[in-house]
């Protein structure tokens, strides 16, 4: 018996065992300010063709705005790419595919490594959607590639188009403050996201994202930093009214969020917080991954 | 010693307590509130609460009963106009609301057509609905009000099952700033920037798609 629960147990633990991480420097690539207006235009749907290469960018789209119900495998939480991604990855600021799609391959000096685009996405399943990443040659992986490379039509390759990513929102003079950024989420992100950002479900699908807590991005996302969260945010939400916050406020609230704890980061080292700390989140933006808060350890995970 | 109209005022005051504790939410639908001016739901909003399409008087079967509450307290202190709601929703109580809120909350609608964002949309109507329009800051409908337009948690109602003539009404209302009762002003915005055209579309786009769900 005991012999049969170990063998489980084994069986068990190698089935939710990591996956190689392919792109483990996650660090934040320099983005271009916001003041360079966005001129690219990705091409409508009407212009896609009538053939295979249609039917695999529509493939690719589907599996972007709908990627926890169609590919449950890979999506350990409730997040879609499109959470992040607005507009079906084509909004301007709200980092859109056509602005990524032409920067890979990456050079990344800090690991001297060369990250391919199917690596980013990888990454983006390992920590966004903390969950297991397809495999390059997945037919999950090329509908979601030739997606973006589509929605990157006549793009230039290589050249940092304006609209890529989120511009980076100037950290204020005063700083951040955790409480003040607990009003602006009560008065501003609650109504949709819940007071305790669970985010809202119909039937078990959520509809507006959590933004802690299990089923959220993990401590290895570039939303847990709060320079990104603030940028993402200060473009892009509330829904429907960009740039209504100040600048204070998208930090004091993008602070707030990610002093929440959410599923813990993949690339734990020897199951040490502070080890992490110290290789992957030290040099990394503004985050408060293994810091302490009012006395508590922040980055312990949810466990889940 | 207590005079005799003292002690019956206060029983009286008792027993209005507790009818108002006591508010049956089934009878002020079928039969109206307390106060006579407060007409029996079903007059206006059907029998089975799902509305009267050819008045435009809308469905209330199936709404979540904090949004119903919230827009009852509306009417009744103004910051939802409307000539009929407004006189009515003076004459419920405040246990009244409850009541009427959670009847209305647990009667059954039919279903919502399960559309998902996943298939690119050729038509522009259905375009607008689940995608929106980013170059004019306009989310997708169901972004907010779930699929099909089911409605999400209590500030996001359904838009399924809702007369078209209901639907373009209140998006006319919002855009020209009749109705200003929506939290944090989320939808105001989207609705002035529709056009004419596009409000009378998206309006028959939820109203029909979901009908046609009911028919199957």
């Amino acid at each position: 018996m005991n012999r049969l629960l170990l063998t489980t147990l084994t069986l068990f633990m190698g089935g939710v065992q990591a996956a190689p991480i392919a792109m483990e420097d996650q660090s934040q690539l320099k983005v271009a300010p916001a003041s360079t207006p966005a001129s690219f235009k990705p091409p409508a749907e009407s212009e896609l063709p009538d053939n295979a290469f249609g039917k695999m960018v529509r493939d690719g789209y589907a599996l972007f705005v709908d990627t926890k119900r169609l590919a449950p495998e890979y999506v350990g939480n409730g997040l879609n790419c499109s959470n992040c991604h607005l507009d079906q990855g084509r909004l301007a600021h709200s980092a859109p595919l056509w602005g990524a799609y032409p920067m890979y391959p990456a050079y990344r000096k800090k690991n001297d490594k060369v990250n391919t685009f199917a690596e980013r996405i990888q990454g983006c399943f390992q920590f966004s959607m903390n969950g297991k990443p397809p495999a390059a040659d997945s037919p999950e992986m090329t509908a979601l590639s030739v997606y973006a490379y589509w929605l990157a039509s006549k793009a230039p390759i290589g050249v940092e188009t304006p609209g890529r990513g989120y511009p980076e929102v100037d950290k204020p003079a005063q700083g951040y403050d955790i409480k003040r950024g607990a009003q602006v989420y009560q008065q501003q992100c609650a109504i949709c996201h819940g007071d305790s950002g669970q985010g809202q479900k119909v039937a078990k699908d959520y509809v507006m994202p959590p933004l802690w807590g299990k089923d959220s991005y993990n401590w290895g996302a570039g939303m847990h930093r709060i320079n990104t969260a603030a940028s993402f945010i200060k473009h892009n939400m509330p829904l429907g009214k960009p740039g209504t916050l100040t600048d204070q406020q998208a930090w004091d609230v993008a602070a707030f969020i990610n002093a929440h704890e959410r599923p813990q980061d993949p690339r734990l080292v020897e199951g040490s917080v502070e080890k992490t700390r110290l290789k992957f989140h030290a040099n990394d933006g503004v985050n408060l991954y293994g810091q302490k808060v009012d006395g508590v350890l922040i980055g312990q995970g949810t466990g889940g | 010693m207590i005079p005799l109209d003292r002690i019956l005022i206060g029983s009286l005051l008792l027993l209005s307590m507790q009818a108002a504790t006591a508010a049956d939410g089934q009878k002020i639908f079928t039969q109206g509130g307390e106060n006579p001016s407060a007409m029996a739901c079903m007059s206006c909003h059907g029998p089975d609460g799902l509305g009267m399409a050819a008045a435009g008087f809308p469905r209330l079967a199936g709404l979540p009963a904090a949004y119903v509450s919230k827009q009852l307290k509306d009417f009744r202190d103004g910051s939802r106009k409307q000539p009929i709601m407004e006189p009515l929703a003076k004459a419920l109580s405040d246990a009244e609301i409850s009541a009427i809120s959670a009847t209305l909350a647990a009667m059954p609608v039919p279903p919502t057509p399960d559309t998902r964002r996943q298939q690119m949309a050729t038509d522009p109507v259905e375009s607008l609905a689940l995608y929106g329009d980013w170059s004019r800051g306009i989310p997708g409908c169901v972004q907010c009000h779930g699929p099909g337009g089911v409605g999400v948690g209590e500030h996001f109602p359904p838009l399924a099952h809702q007369p078209a003539s209901y639907l373009a009404g209140q998006l006319d209302a919002w855009r020209d700033g009749r109705r200003s009762n929506d939290p944090n002003q989320l939808m105001v915005g989207v609705a002035k920037a529709l056009t004419d055209t596009e409000v009378k579309a998206l309006a028959e786009y939820f109203a029909t798609r979901a009908s046609q769900e009911a028919a199957k």
